[in-house]
Formats: C-alpha cells, structure tokens, sequence
C-alpha cells in the first residue's frame, strides 16, 4: 500500500514536471508574447511590463523561477499578491506566478477565488451522477426488461450522446424560460446551483446507469447472492447490503474518469450559467492569451485529477478485498 | 536454372483440396456483418449516418438557401414557408449593365434578358439569372447573378458590352421593336461584384451547383427551420455545418488512427523497452485532463496563424491535427494488447522463419488481425472527437465564422434565447441533430462492437 502511494507520487510529479516543462515550452516559444495585442503599447511601457514577468531574463532562468523552488529575482517586491522578496517561489512553493492578464492578480488569487466555485459544481454534479446512475441502474437492473429497465437504458443512451451544453439550451428553454421555475443564470444562491449541476453531472448519471445495470445483473446471478436469498434475508438486505457493494465496483472505478469529466465539462457549463469559477477563467484566459493562467489552472487540474485517480484506487481495494494496489 | 516440379499431389491430398474449394467458410466480416443485420438500432443508426453524409456531401445539390444570406429581420425568424432573403442561394457575381434607354418595352428587356443569358453562359459556361434594376418603373439596368464565382476573363465585361450592344442593335434594325426615341440602345458596362455565398467550394462543389440549378433552377426552400438573429436560414445552416462537423471528426479520427495503431502496434509488437517507455508515455498523458491542454495548444497557435498559413495549414487543419493528437491514447492501449497476444501466434512465427521482415510482419500478418477492433474504436472515437469540436466550438475556439459548426450554432442559439422571447426552435434543431447523429454514432460502435467481438460484447 505505501510502496504503492510512493510509486504513485513519483509518477505524480513526473507528469505535473512533464505537463509543466511542455506547457513553458510552448508559451514561451510564442511569438509576439502576451503584451502584443490590440493596442502598440509604448516601448518604455513594454519593456517595464517584461522586467516585471521576468520576460528580459534568458530562457532557462525563467523556467527556473517557473518551476522554483530558489527566488532568483532579487530586487524585493515586485507583484501586488506575491512578494518579490520571498526565498522560494515557483511551482515547488505552490507559486503560479502573475497573470498576465489581469495585471494586479496572481494566478494564485484568481484560482483561490474560483476553484471553490467550480469544486462545489463539481462536487454537486457528482452527486447527482451517483444518486441518480445508482438508484436508476439497481431499478432497472431489478426490473429487468421491463417498462422500467427499457426506459431506464433509453434515457441513459440519450443522456450519453447528448452534449452538456445541448441539454442545457433545452433544460433552460423548457424551465427556466418556459415555466419560470429556476433562475436561467448566476450564482450566490443554492437554486442556482440545481441547474448547471443538474446538466453538468447528466451524462455521467447516464453512464453510472449503466456500470450499475450491468455490474448489479452479474452480481445478482451469483451463488452467494442466492444463499442470502436462500437465508430468508429480505430482498432489500440482499440487494441493499450483499449485492451492491460487489455490484458497484465497475462504478468505483468509473469515478476517476467521470471526475475529470465532470471537471473538464464544468468548462462549459460555468460559461453557459455565467458561473465565476476556474472553468470560466480558463476559458478566458484562453481567449485572452492569457498563458500563465491557462498553464496554471491546466496545472491544477492535472493534479486534482491525478490525486482523484488515486483515490479511487485506494477505495477500490477497501472495496473488494480480492484486488491488491501491486497489481494496479 | 529451371525451378524443380512441383511434387506431384497425393490422391488424398488432391481430394482434400477439392473439398476445401467446396466449402465456403465465412470470414470475420461476413460473420460480423450478419452479426450486425439483425441488430435492428444499429442497422437504422447505420443507415440515419449514410444519409447523414449523403446529405452533407451532396449539400450544394440540395436547394436550400445559403447558409449566408441574411435577411433584413431584427430577430430570429420562426419556421415558416416564406423566404425572407432578398436574393436566392446563388453566389453572387453581378455583372451590372445600363441601357442609356430606359426599356420599357417589355419584349426589348425580354430580348435583352435572353441575349444576356446567352452570351454569359457561352462566356463563363454558367447560367446566370438576370435581375432586372427598374427605376420610375422602367429598366435601366440588368445585373446577372451566377452560382458561384467562375473563371472570370478580366475583359468579359466590356465584351459583352459589346455584344449585347450589337445584338440588341441588331434586333432593333429588324424593325420588329420601336423605342420611343428610336435609334439604338447604347449599352454600357458598370462593372462586377462578387458576394460570397459558400465561405468555399472545392471543383465537386461547382459541379453540384451546376447540377442544382438545372435540376431546380433559382428556387429554393423558405426557411423550413427558422432563421438565426442574423436571419440566415437554420436549415441550410445545419446541412453545411454538418460538412465542418463531419470533417473535422473524420480527419481527427484519422490523425488518432494513424497515431493510436502506430504506437500500440510498435510498442505491442517490439515489446521490452520500447513497450514499457510508451505506454509510460500514454500512462502519462492519460493523467492529463486533456481538454484543458488541447485549448492551451490552440490558445498557443493562435499565435502562429500567420506562419501556419504561409505554409498552407489553415486554422481548421491545424484544429484537427491538434484534436487527432490527443485522442489516440485508447486506441494505442486496446492495439498494443491486441498485437501483444498475436506476437507469440504461430503464423507469425512461421513468417520470421521464412525471413520476413519485421515491417512486413507488421504490416500484412498482425494488423490485418487486429482490423476489426480497430474499426469499432474507429466508431466509438468519432462521436467523442465530434463532442470535442462541438465543445471547443462552442466556446469559440474551434470553428470560425463564416464556417459554421454544430458546436457554433448551439453557441449561437444559447446566446440568441432570453426570458422575454424564446426562440425555441434556434435551440431544439441543432439539439436533435447533435444529440441524432451520435446516438447513432454510440448505437453503431457499440453494435459494431458486439458484432465484431462476441466476447466484448455488454453483459
């Protein structure tokens, strides 16, 4: 288990300086920079705006103070949020650097004020994934080929291929428009939260539907499930207590995946319901060649995605005995 | 030196061979394909996809409006048979004459009309329709509209000038028409505009224009779906968004084609150290939450428009190499895996014995085998690269206008509904395309799957 997480970090780190290295790579190679855009701005300006962002240095210093973790600039303060004077800085020190766009944040500030935005979103689109799959997936597996199962598995293949950002436009149209019945955008109140989340976590509900359908019929059909039957247990103990916790497992192991999809889908949503969180943010950065930003929260979310990953595998062996971290 | 005869056949051996042409075994596709017909969701998934493509390709057959022309409307239209759009579907190339005398004969413009249509369609081998431009009532000028921009002789204007002087002359001599002032027309060349219709036609689209209008002439559909806030028709809009849809997720399915078999197949097939150091590679790049990287690169390229077009990579080409680069990881794992258990097969063994190259082994003894499985993840990856497209579309960063996308119109449409009016139907076809066409995508792969590959198939 240990020797697994140490592996794990390991690989961990490999791919954050992996992703890290690249990205620099890429955005410094950029020609024109970030300061070339609508407006010429004034030489003097330019070259105080490089000296500021460190653009003057040669490249291997920059990528030094990029990853950290020694300060190599030396002249004091130099950022609103961050102190120039600081011994460590960089990615070693959780230092992102200064936006380039939004010129008196950092990329620190800005991800510290939206990713509880987006991680809530998140974490409540997950919800309804799982509350929703589950409950769906065991009813139709109970009742299977019935009315039920047959409308169950259309609405999950409907839900699969329909896009977020499509389900969306229809969602408001029919409620928000149409009935009056939830706020079409914003955030601040739990209501606005029930519509993204809702549209964010749809098509992994669909697919929780389905592992669940499938796990559950395979584990139903087993002899251990028939003893417990056979006991005079009552059918939601069997179902409930024996069946589930084996039948869930391709579910558990789902959940990596739907996280980082759930995560890289908040993207839109959060555009679609003016929601002011990281997805948004990126998608501006993008737009506004804003590239520490963007490096930033593409960073990030590497990272959680990665310490999702592993999380799940840890809950799998908690899960079913039979698996060893070793072998994964 | 002669080659030795070959060994006379047995009796047995030659009976045996006689009854192995007898019998007709069935192949993988055959079995698959038969697999496949009796699933009733895919067969229709199947067939909704042909016509699909059908449609998309054979777009400028169909007579649909342009999927640019506006409309003078403030907001979105709902669907109607009328044709709100001033001038047709054509490509306009206008070729604008004056006649210093108004026409106000109606049989002079006929006849004006006809030598026009005559002469333009000799010179430029498309016929055009002339829009007469009355003033007070009276014609004082023609202009010609044609499907689409032909190769224009740079003096094709003052000749026809010319001509049509003369042959209206001419007709005028005959006496059979009378102008009020009498004498000849003077008949002079304003000069030509060209109004783009398509954002592009390559030489199949031309012809299909062609076609078109001999097949239904200048007409052309109302606007069936509705139109945009733009007043472009959303059906035709649809059609030829399909066309950037479909490329796109065609050509990057292919990128990750090539890309995904390549490396599964070299690293499956080499094994050692060149397997553990790419599928570490794809191990790595499968941590990676790839959409924020795909934008981060297309963010970047923005930046090298400039050059990537010198070179004749288009933003759209580059948008798909970009997408094709990043979603060839599964395909590379379910490859590999494939190739990993056909190494050790005895053909193969009996290829290297007989001192077959490594490539050849490769090329004509492994991958045919792992076909079949290549093209049901071919199936599945379609959908998830056009999801993608939609997606980065619909953010703004995919597709450009005027190209119109699936992605771009659901964009469009999110941004055209408010609380006061909603414009249903902007939202709802898009909806039913998008959502249609990877259904089927889904139902086909999953079908093509469980045909392909009975032990693959969904418990």
């Amino acid at each position: 288990m240990i020797l697994f997480l140490v592996r794990r970090a390991l690989w961990f780190l490999l791919t954050l300086w992996v992703v890290a290295t690249l990205s620099f790579v890429l955005m410094r190679s950029v020609r024109g920079g970030p300061f070339s855009g609508e407006r010429a701005l004034h030489p003097s300006v330019e070259a105080a705006l490089r000296e500021r962002y460190h653009l003057d240095w040669p490249m291997w210093k920059q990528y030094l103070q990029y990853v950290g973790p020694l300060n190599l600039d030396g002249h004091g303060p130099r950022f609103v949020g961050g102190d120039g004077s600081d011994r460590f800085t960089g990615l070693f020190a959780l230092d992102l650097g200064p936006s380039f766009h939004y010129r008196d944040f950092t990329v620190d500030d800005i991800l510290r004020q939206s990713l509880p935005v987006s991680l809530a979103l998140g974490a409540l689109a997950l919800a309804w994934a799982l509350i929703l799959g589950l409950t769906a997936g065991v009813l139709s597996a109970l009742w299977r080929g019935r009315a039920l199962d047959v409308g169950v598995r259309l609405v999950a293949t409907l839900g699969i291929a329909l896009p977020n950002f499509v389900l969306a436009g229809l969602l408001v149209l029919a409620l928000s428009f149409g009935a009056g019945l939830l706020p079409p955008a914003g955030w601040g109140e739990p209501r606005h939260a029930l519509l993204p989340s809702f549209v964010l976590g749809a098509p992994f509900a669909a697919y929780v539907a389905r592992l669940t359908r499938s796990g559950m019929l395979e584990v139903l059909s087993q002899d251990f499930v028939r003893t417990a039957v056979a006991k005079g247990l009552p059918r939601r103990t069997v179902v409930l207590r024996h069946a589930l916790r084996a039948g869930i497992l391709p579910v558990v192991s789902y959940l990596g995946p739907a996280a980082a999809g759930i995560l890289t889908g908040s993207l839109v949503v959060e555009k679609i319901f003016a929601i002011p969180g990281t997805g948004t943010h990126f998608v501006n950065s993008a737009l506004n060649r804003d590239y520490t930003l963007a490096m930033g929260v593409t960073l990030l979310y590497t990272a959680l995605v990665f310490a999702l990953n592993t999380l799940v595998d840890v809950a799998y062996t908690l899960l079913d005995p039979r698996i060893r971290l070793e072998d994964a | 030196m002669a080659a030795p005869p070959p060994p006379a056949p047995s009796a047995i051996g030659e009976e045996l061979l006689r009854e192995a042409a007898r019998a007709r075994g069935r192949g993988l596709f055959q079995e698959a394909r038969a697999r496949l017909a009796e699933n009733r969701p895919a067969r229709w998934s199947l067939r909704l996809l042909v016509g699909l493509a059908l449609g998309a390709l054979l777009a400028p057959l169909l007579p649909l409006p342009s999927p640019m022309a506006l409309a003078l409307s403030e907001e979105p239209g709902p669907p109607s048979l009328a044709e709100p759009w001033n001038r047709g579907w054509r490509h306009r190339v206008t070729l604008t004459f004056r006649f210093d005398e108004p026409m106000e004969s109606r049989e002079l413009f006929l006849r004006a009309e006809s030598a026009l249509l005559g002469l333009v369609t000799l010179a430029t081998r498309v016929r055009p329709e002339v829009i007469p431009i009355r003033a007070q009532g009276r014609v004082t000028a023609l202009e010609l509209a044609l499907p689409y921009r032909p190769e224009f002789d740079p003096h094709l204007g003052s000749q026809l000038e010319d001509e049509l002087a003369q042959h209206l002359a001419g007709r005028l001599e005959q006496g059979r028409l009378r102008l009020k002032n009498g004498g000849a027309v003077a008949v002079s060349f304003l000069g030509a505009s060209a109004e783009n219709g398509y954002w592009e036609l390559n030489a199949l689209d031309r012809l299909l224009l062609d076609l078109r209008q001999r097949l239904f002439g200048f007409h052309q559909t109302g606007a069936l779906l509705g139109t945009d806030a733009q007043g472009r028709d959303l059906l035709s809009r649809l059609v030829w968004g399909s066309r950037v849809s479909l490329t796109v997720a065609l050509a990057a399915a292919l990128v990750s084609l090539v890309i995904g078999v390549s490396v599964g197949a070299v690293a499956g097939y080499l094994g050692g150290w060149v397997d553990a150091l790419l599928m570490r590679v794809v191990d790595v790049l499968y941590s990676i939450p790839f959409l924020f990287v795909v934008i981060f690169v297309i963010t970047l390229l923005h930046g090298y428009r400039a050059e990537l077009e010198a070179h004749g990579i288009g933003h759209l080409t580059a948008f798909y190499a970009v997408l094709g680069l990043f979603t060839w990881l599964t395909m590379a794992r379910v490859v590999r895996g494939q190739v990993l258990a056909l190494r050790h097969r005895e053909f193969v063994a009996a290829a290297r014995l007989v001192g077959a190259s490594h490539a050849r082994i490769l090329w004509t003894h492994v991958l045919p085998n792992v076909l079949g499985i290549v093209l049901v993840y071919l199936t599945l990856t379609i959908p998830s690269v056009m999801l993608l497209e939609s997606f980065l579309s619909f953010l703004g960063l995919g597709v450009e206008p005027p190209r119109v996308s699936w992605g771009l119109l659901a964009a469009d449409a999110m941004e055209a509904i408010n609380p006061l009016r909603s414009f249903w139907w902007l939202v709802v076809w898009p909806a039913v395309a998008m959502g249609g066409t990877l259904l089927a995508l889904n139902v086909l792969g999953d079908g093509l799957r469980d045909a392909l590959d009975p032990k693959l198939a969904r418990r």
